[in-house]
């Protein structure tokens, strides 16, 4: 599993990991599922209003998880939590315990930029900067002070292959990304993201902005590239989860009702309000 | 018929017509103001014909048509109805007054003579007549129109050759020396307040007097070379003899500019039209402005107005990205953003008392009290000047760019953000690559704003630091080069100084309309070119490269 090229400043990082999957994962080989995102009793507070209650569960390694429910149901919420993105909103408050391997996220201690860099995002609305094809993929590692033009091009190149871009935009790098069609754009995200070689790619619902084309090439990458990452999606479309993730989480009024293998959720549901709602009885 | 126009009413047509015909309105008191101002002041340069006009009391003059209209008489019929004429006469010399209005029924005859000689002179305004005879150290040596025409035509050129050299040794070489001669007399001033050994004090002070005593040498040298030049061209004279029979004795050189107005063809007087209008615009005023060019007020404009951006931009920027990014939004911030929004209402000459009480007094004054010491009393800083002026009209237009910097900031979409701050910059590394370049186009609009408000503000500064003349530019070749505490000229100022500030506010008006026409000109030009380079921003932030 040993990527085609990493940045030098990850190197630590990668051969940490390494280590790490590999002493846990011959010691929790029962369901032969190492956990990459450990998340115990954590509630989310806006103000007063309580949006998050007690939520447990474990992110496996180099899985797609899959987090469904009706809207305003805290999935997109929680998602933000594994980035630290809600602390960009006033008056946020998380307790409980999120741990990446064994580094504790909601350290307020914790240096954010340096999560953000192990922990990528794609968003809902496709949100390519103003700039570039090039320099889009580019931001990234440019920010983690890459400078050398050739290893650039190396990571640029890698990145859009891997999110099934390049053949579509090597003729025109330098022409500016808005100029992109949407699914275009959203894979550009993916590239943009993956050019920092994150452990974990959150996914806000991806594809709710795309036709069922650019879905389906966008459903198809993720299926790639869970080779290499582990990922996080959000989604509003059931067949969807069923289609790209392992584990799915049903969520409903902030609190997490059933979390399992994708195929025993959506065919043989333990609680009553999942199978309301994937059978689509309300949401 | 009611319903019928409830209908109408309801139909929103009415509102349409309403708004659309106060867009009309708008773009036609636009066009009114620029062909109103651009008429009165294009037509001043065109080198009309001269009449000559008998009156009924057997005088005569000789001059331009400037006005012609009815003589109210309240009650009479329309068919004896009166019209009197405004002539320019010009030689204000000879007769006191360059303008007379004259009743049509006193003029007997009117004519066009050939011969007639427009003279823009140097001094004293135009002058008006026929040329009789051209002297050469006091000996008369052409008579008569063409011999006298000719021979000030071979003439002329070369005293004004010559004139161009007095002008040069005086303003440049004479002005250098007085520049060099000034520096040194403040060095020996330095030295003696500054140095504690009174022997070291004596040998530079005797170093810096000799240096003196060579620029002094050198002074004489010009001088003397002045005096050749101007013997030299106080050799040729001549005599005019005006309408009505006065003579006028002068000088050939001091005239700018001879011609026969009546004999001109379209395309000579086109030409002289338009050489008129680049003297306008590039040469020194004359005759306390009214006449001659107002290049020092163009460029003291424009110059304000770029060192005025320069201090206002960066300023306000930064302060808005504080308020708009940093600062935690609440009573307070609201406060400042409503203060800010309010400082854009302050009437101008308060911003022209404070920068007068706060930058010309306070800090123009400690500046000369640490740095400019031995030129005490007399201000080098603590006084009017470029620099206090531009930063007081920064002051007056802050408020603007602040305003457009913060809307535009808040109009970087929140995507961008949070796509920058996800791949794990912090909040300045996504400022900085993300919504500033974003939000430079709406800065920029800022600064044209700014811009347009600035060039055009004229009270504050009458206080801090524009006056009728300087003798020298703000700009010029002696280090260090930018003299931002010079007095400048400046064409709102012009406008005002000509117009009613003039000796002669007749012959002043259409240099109102003129200098006025070249304001806006100015103005238009400056921000056109700011809105090219925000276009072009813009299109590459959408579409090109950034």
């Amino acid at each position: 599993m040993d990527k085609e090229h990493s940045l030098p400043t990850h190197s630590v990082s990668v051969s940490h990991r390494a280590d790490h999957s590999n002493g846990k994962d011959s010691a929790a080989d029962g369901d032969a599922r190492a956990t990459e995102v450990q998340i115990r009793q954590v509630s989310l507070f806006y103000g007063s209003k309580q949006a998050l209650f007690d939520i447990d569960m474990d992110i496996g390694r180099r899985e797609v998880t899959a987090f469904i429910g009706p809207s305003g149901c805290g999935k997109s919420t929680l998602l933000r939590c594994l980035n630290r993105l809600n602390d960009l909103v006033d008056g946020v408050r998380v307790t409980g315990s999120i741990r990446l391997n064994e580094q504790e996220l909601l350290d307020p201690t914790l240096d954010v930029t340096e999560l953000r860099k192990q922990v990528g995002m794609v968003f809902q609305k496709p949100n390519p900067f103003p700039k570039t094809i090039y320099e889009n993929v580019a931001y990234g590692p440019r920010i983690l002070g890459m400078k050398q033009k050739a290893r650039l091009d190396e990571i640029v190149e890698q990145s859009l292959r891997n999110a099934a871009l390049w053949e579509e935009v090597k003729d025109r790098l330098h022409d500016n990304a808005l100029a992109l069609s949407g699914g275009q754009h959203q894979r550009l995200c993916i590239a943009r993201t993956i050019a920092v070689e994150p452990k974990v790619v959150l996914m806000d619902e991806p594809c709710s902005a795309l036709d069922p084309i650019a879905t389906t090439k966008i459903e198809e990458l993720i299926h790639e590239l869970k080779q290499q990452y582990t990922i996080v999606i959000v989604t509003h479309n059931m067949q969807q989860a069923a289609r790209v993730s392992d584990h799915t989480a049903f969520m409903y009024l902030g609190r997490l009702i059933e979390f399992g293998k994708t195929d025993k959720l959506f065919t043989t549901p333990e609680k009553q309000e999942t199978e309301d709602y994937i059978t689509g009885r309300f949401g | 018929m009611s319903t019928f126009f409830n209908k109408f009413w309801k139909s929103g047509d009415p509102f349409v017509w309403m708004t659309g015909g106060a867009l009309a309105f708008s773009l036609i008191m636009i066009i009114a103001l620029i062909v109103i101002v651009g008429a009165n002041a294009l037509g001043f340069f065109w080198p009309d014909r001269l009449v000559q006009a008998k009156l009924k009391d057997g005088s005569e003059i000789l001059g331009q048509v400037i006005e012609h209209q009815e003589i109210p008489t309240p009650g009479a019929k329309t068919e004896i109805v009166k019209h009197r004429t405004e002539f320019q006469v010009a030689n204000r010399d000879l007769y006191g007054a360059d303008f007379r209005w004259i009743n049509d029924e006193d003029i007997v005859a009117r004519s066009f003579p050939a011969e007639a000689l427009f003279f823009e002179r140097w001094e004293w305004g135009h002058l008006f007549g026929f040329l009789t005879t051209v002297t050469q150290d006091e000996k008369v040596i052409a008579e008569g129109f063409a011999q006298a025409w000719e021979k000030f035509q071979e003439i002329h050129p070369r005293t004004q050759e010559t004139l161009d050299r007095i002008h040069g040794i005086e303003r440049k070489e004479i002005g250098d020396i007085n520049y060099d001669l000034e520096q040194t007399r403040l060095a020996i001033k330095r030295i003696q307040t500054q140095e504690r050994d009174p022997a070291q004090v004596a040998k530079q002070v005797a170093a810096l007097e000799q240096d003196i005593a060579a620029l002094q040498r050198r002074y004489e040298e010009k001088t003397k070379e002045l005096k050749a030049l101007y013997d030299e061209n106080a050799r040729y004279r001549m005599t005019v003899q005006a309408a009505g029979g006065a003579k006028k004795e002068l000088p050939v050189a001091a005239v700018v500019r001879a011609f026969l107005p009546n004999q001109l063809s379209w395309w000579e007087r086109f030409k002289l039209y338009v050489t008129r209008v680049i003297e306008f615009v590039w040469d020194e005023p004359r005759e306390s402005n009214t006449e001659g060019g107002v290049f020092p007020a163009i460029f003291g404009t424009v110059m304000m107005v770029l060192i005025m951006s320069i201090m206002v931009v960066p300023f306000g920027v930064i302060a808005a990205l504080y308020l708009r990014e940093y600062a935690k939004q609440g009573p307070l911030v609201r406060a400042v953003r409503i203060a800010v929004n309010n400082l854009a209402g302050v009437p101008s000459i308060v911003f022209g008392v404070f920068g007068l009480g706060f930058f010309i007094y306070l800090l123009g004054g400690s500046i000369d009290r640490l740095f400019y010491a031995e030129a005490l009393p007399a201000p080098t800083y603590g006084t009017g000047g470029i620099l206090w002026a531009s930063l007081t009209l920064a002051l007056l237009t802050v408020p603007v760019v602040i305003v457009a910097t913060e809307e535009s900031l808040s109009s970087i979409p929140r995507e961008w953000r949070e796509g920058s701050l996800a791949l794990g910059a912090t909040k300045w590394e996504t400022i900085r690559k993300i919504v500033l370049p974003g939000a430079l186009p709406g800065i920029l609009t800022g600064m044209i704003l700014a811009m347009a408000r600035g060039a055009g503000e004229v009270a504050p500064l009458m206080i801090t630091g524009v006056v009728k003349l300087a003798p020298t530019l703000p700009l010029d070749a002696h280090a260090p080069f930018f003299h931002l505490e010079r007095k400048f000229m400046h064409l709102g100022f012009h406008i005002y100084d000509v117009g009613f500030q003039s000796p002669n506010v007749e012959a002043a008006k259409p240099m109102v309309f003129m200098t006025t026409l070249l304001l806006i000109g100015i103005i238009l030009l400056l921000n056109l070119t700011a809105i090219v380079v925000r276009n072009r921003l813009r299109s590459r932030l959408r579409f090109g490269t950034f």
